[in-house]
């Protein structure tokens, strides 16, 4: 399915004030994405009203269906993607679990469609703000992930996130995850880039022999039983180990045609570090968290104190061997989880066990602690940042750790 | 360090539009200057519902680092101006964002600017407003107060005389011109930059003394630790209630003690007890139960419940017995029934003229008659508004 994109607004780069939400929506215009489908629930919704506005204003040439559930709006983008159309939906919370059956066959089936979502804690109790668990439960299913920092950066890692998926080589779908608040309804300076330049950098979706056509006789998604399972399973898992080099190839093309991108002063597309080469602690986080993080830093590093700052970008895939390299040089590191995992290896957070689980095989590991902050949206200011820098630190001059997860913020 | 913060304290859908002008409208100025800023809305507060106070922010830096010292939070920690477009909110605020009372000058920086748009006299506006500890400028802007709905936006130049304003008191944020070039950019309309322009020229301000204005302690609630709270999600209910104001007759629920949200309130309920023929319809519509039974089954709408909704006046059979009232007219929750026994003649003579002001009056939100709201706009779009 091929339309001629001919966005009428986006014809020359501009600046524009939105927020994280808009600047996805504004992704999808300048990617000239055939299917999108909606439902309504925050903080995601923001997406959905932006696509509309650009629809409605002319801007964008796309079919926008919204549907009456989760899971038909995900099932739908499925189809979609299946007979040839780039797709965009996304939900937060439990409305993404709703679409949960949806969600785990669109991988299964190697569906390179693009979601956001906007995170959100999940019910119950009904609650809005961010929380990292939402987007997190689809990490074994052969989605990837990637958590935005910026609006910028929103806009960004839409545009990469289809270069990724549709190639030929990965056909994995990939969910933007958004801070509820923070992205989705904070507004930003972002640079817009022309439509033509994204045209550049975004070959059409073209799924070749997979492609469900009449002119294509195949059939989609058998069932299978024990004898075919695991072949499935290691094709889709070499998927994902091939998306790492296309990642990396598309991450540098991305940051040659567009020279505004937030990317520009980070090296590597899965992890970003900040002030983490002579650091004796290293904190560890995703998405927002990273503002007040680096804002504690520089005023830390004022005093003479060595803190960085790792930004997990991409979780999956994760990026194993770059964190690794990155905190063999520290002593202790510091997992913010905005997350939680109930009983759980040392009743941590998601992030503080895939990251311990990877440091494990290095000689040399240094401390590893788990801070759990900011759940339900609950904003994490300097002081909670120099809090966990200070009981790390004691780990450090002690040599020992006292407890390895600490709940920050929480009223005792 | 040069972050400038400004926060616009608005009545929910009424007046979202307007908020969302002002902040971003003020970030677009900061740009023309080489400067970088944000426009947020408290997160909290939305899905806004009709008339509760809300936030919008803008906050402008010159460079990305300051800026970051303010982002990935819901509300400023303090602001350089306050704006509060609906001068009743000078009681202070209860929004769905937090619990208690917030005075409406709270963020407000010591030696900050709250621009209010009203018709009161600058003393009456401070005697509203919760004392601080440090000074302050009240900068009025005289003008109706100005009201829209979800699907429209009443376009009286409010916006822009604000942001005129805005420049004239606080020059440190952006330039007259700046502002300008960017309202011209925005709204396509030279009008408007007229507007803004005169209201530059007409700012004026009234300095704010410490201690000076309302000395309640504003309402709050301390929230529980978790090992105080209910587990699984389980809320106790409130108590029955009993006869009026705890006697054998009547009938007066127990209210929330902590959730009150009667700032939610522009206008207000009076009630002419002689006139009522105790049909129980305001009683029994009322969607916050607000209405106290009077021994004698009257009823009295208790102020610590109203939101100022005006189904009550809307389903009243009789004429002038239920009528809504500009909430600028109050000075406490006090009750009418008992003002009404203490002295008839008195509480009729204050009814009548209360209800007199009113007809003068426009009405906050909502309209005595069909194209009231067209009249409105042809007599307040003129250049400079009805400054």
């Amino acid at each position: 399915m091929t339309t001629t994109a001919q966005p009428a607004l986006f014809q020359s780069g501009t600046e524009e004030l939105i927020s994280g939400s808009e600047a996805i929506a504004i992704a999808c215009a300048l990617a000239d994405v055939d299917v999108i489908t909606a439902y309504p629930i925050r903080p995601y919704d923001t997406v959905m009203q932006y696509v509309a506005k650009l629809k409605a204003d002319g801007a964008f040439d796309c079919d926008f269906i919204v549907a009456e559930s989760e899971h038909s709006q995900f099932e739908i983008v499925k189809h979609a993607s299946a007979v040839g159309a780039r797709t965009f939906c996304g939900s937060s919370g439990v409305g993404w679990f709703y679409a949960f059956e949806a969600i785990t066959v669109t991988a299964g089936l190697r569906m390179p469609v693009v979601a956001m979502v906007g995170n959100r804690a999940l019910d119950d109790p009904g609650a809005f703000g961010v929380e990292h668990n939402d987007a997190m439960a689809v990490r074994d299913l052969g989605w990837m992930l990637y958590w935005v920092a910026t609006a910028q950066e929103a806009l960004d890692a839409a545009l990469l996130a289809y270069r990724v998926a549709e190639d030929p080589s990965v056909f994995l779908p990939m969910a933007l995850s958004c801070d509820g608040s923070f992205l989705t309804h904070s507004q930003a300076i972002v640079n817009v880039p022309a439509a033509q330049q994204v045209q550049q950098y975004l070959p059409p979706y073209d799924r070749g022999r997979l492609q469900l056509h009449p002119d294509n006789p195949i059939t989609v998604a058998p069932q299978v039983n024990e004898d075919w399972l695991m072949e499935i399973r290691r094709q889709a898992d070499e998927a994902m180990r091939r998306s790492v080099g296309v990642i990396k190839e598309a991450y540098a093309e991305l940051n040659e045609v567009f020279p505004s991108s937030s990317f520009q002063d980070q090296p590597s597309p899965f992890i970003e570090e900040y002030e983490t080469e002579d650091a004796d602690i290293v904190i560890v986080g995703m998405g927002t968290l990273a503002l007040p993080v680096r804002v504690a830093i520089r005023r830390l590093r004022e005093q003479g104190r060595k803190i960085g700052f790792l930004r997990v970008k991409f979780f999956r895939p994760f990026a194993t061997e770059e964190i690794r390299e990155a905190l063999s040089r520290c002593k202790a590191v510091c997992v913010v989880d905005r997350d939680y995992s109930f009983g759980s290896p040392s009743y941590g957070g998601v992030l503080f066990n895939d990251l311990r689980s990877a440091l494990y095989p290095l000689e040399s590991r240094p401390h590893i602690l788990n801070f759990i902050a900011g759940l339900g949206g609950r904003e994490v200011h300097v002081n909670d940042v120099n809090e966990m820098v200070d009981i790390t630190q004691k780990a450090v001059d002690t040599g020992k750790i006292d407890q390895e997860t600490t709940w920050i913020g929480v009223r005792e | 360090m040069a972050t400038v913060a400004v926060e616009v304290v608005y009545r929910g859908i009424f007046q979202k539009t307007l908020a969302r002008n002002i902040v971003r409208s003020i970030v677009f100025a900061a740009r023309k200057e080489g400067k970088i800023g944000t426009a947020f809305g408290r997160y909290g507060d939305s899905p806004e519902r009709n008339g509760i106070p809300a936030k919008q922010f803008a906050i402008v830096a010159d460079d990305a680092e300051e800026l970051e010292e303010n982002l990935a939070r819901y509300e400023a920690s303090e602001v350089d101006v306050t704006i509060n477009v609906d001068d009743t909110m000078c009681k202070g605020i209860e929004s769905w964002a937090w619990y208690g009372l917030q005075p409406i000058n709270e963020l407000t920086k010591p030696g900050g600017t709250l621009i209010v748009t009203s018709r009161q006299e600058a003393d009456d506006l401070v005697q509203d407003m919760h004392q601080k500890d440090s000074p302050y400028d009240l900068s009025i802007i005289r003008s109706t107060v100005s009201f829209s709905g979800l699907w429209v936006y009443k376009d009286d130049h409010t916006d822009v005389r604000i942001l005129g304003n805005l420049c004239r008191v606080c020059p440190q944020l952006v330039s007259l011109d700046s502002m300008l070039e960017a309202i011209r950019e925005q709204f396509d309309n030279e009008t408007k930059v007229a507007s803004a322009r005169r209201a530059y020229d007409l700012a004026n301000v009234r300095p704010v003394e410490p201690g000076e204005g309302n000395p309640e302690t504003p309402f709050k609630f301390e929230l529980p630790g978790w090992k105080e709270m209910e587990e699984g999600l389980v809320i106790k209910a409130i108590d029955e209630g009993t006869g009026f104001r705890g006697g054998e007759e009547g009938y007066q629920p127990v209210r929330n003690s902590v959730f009150k949200k009667f700032s939610t309130r522009s206008m207000r309920p009076i009630v002419n007890f002689e006139t009522c023929i105790k049909c129980t319809l305001c009683w029994l519509q009322c969607p916050d139960t607000c209405f106290d039974v009077t021994p004698d089954g009257l009823y009295d709408a208790n102020m610590e419940s109203c939101c100022g909704c005006g189904v009550c006046e809307a389903v009243c059979p009789v004429p002038d017995c239920v009528t809504m009232i500009n909430e600028q007219h109050f000075d406490d929750n006090s009750s009418q029934y008992e003002a009404w026994q203490a002295d008839a003649d008195g509480y009729k003579q204050w009814m009548t003229n209360l209800i007199d002001v009113q007809k003068q009056e426009s009405r906050t939100h909502g309209f005595h008659h069909v194209g009231g709201y067209a009249e409105e706009i042809a007599e307040s779009a003129q250049p400079g508004g009805d400054n």
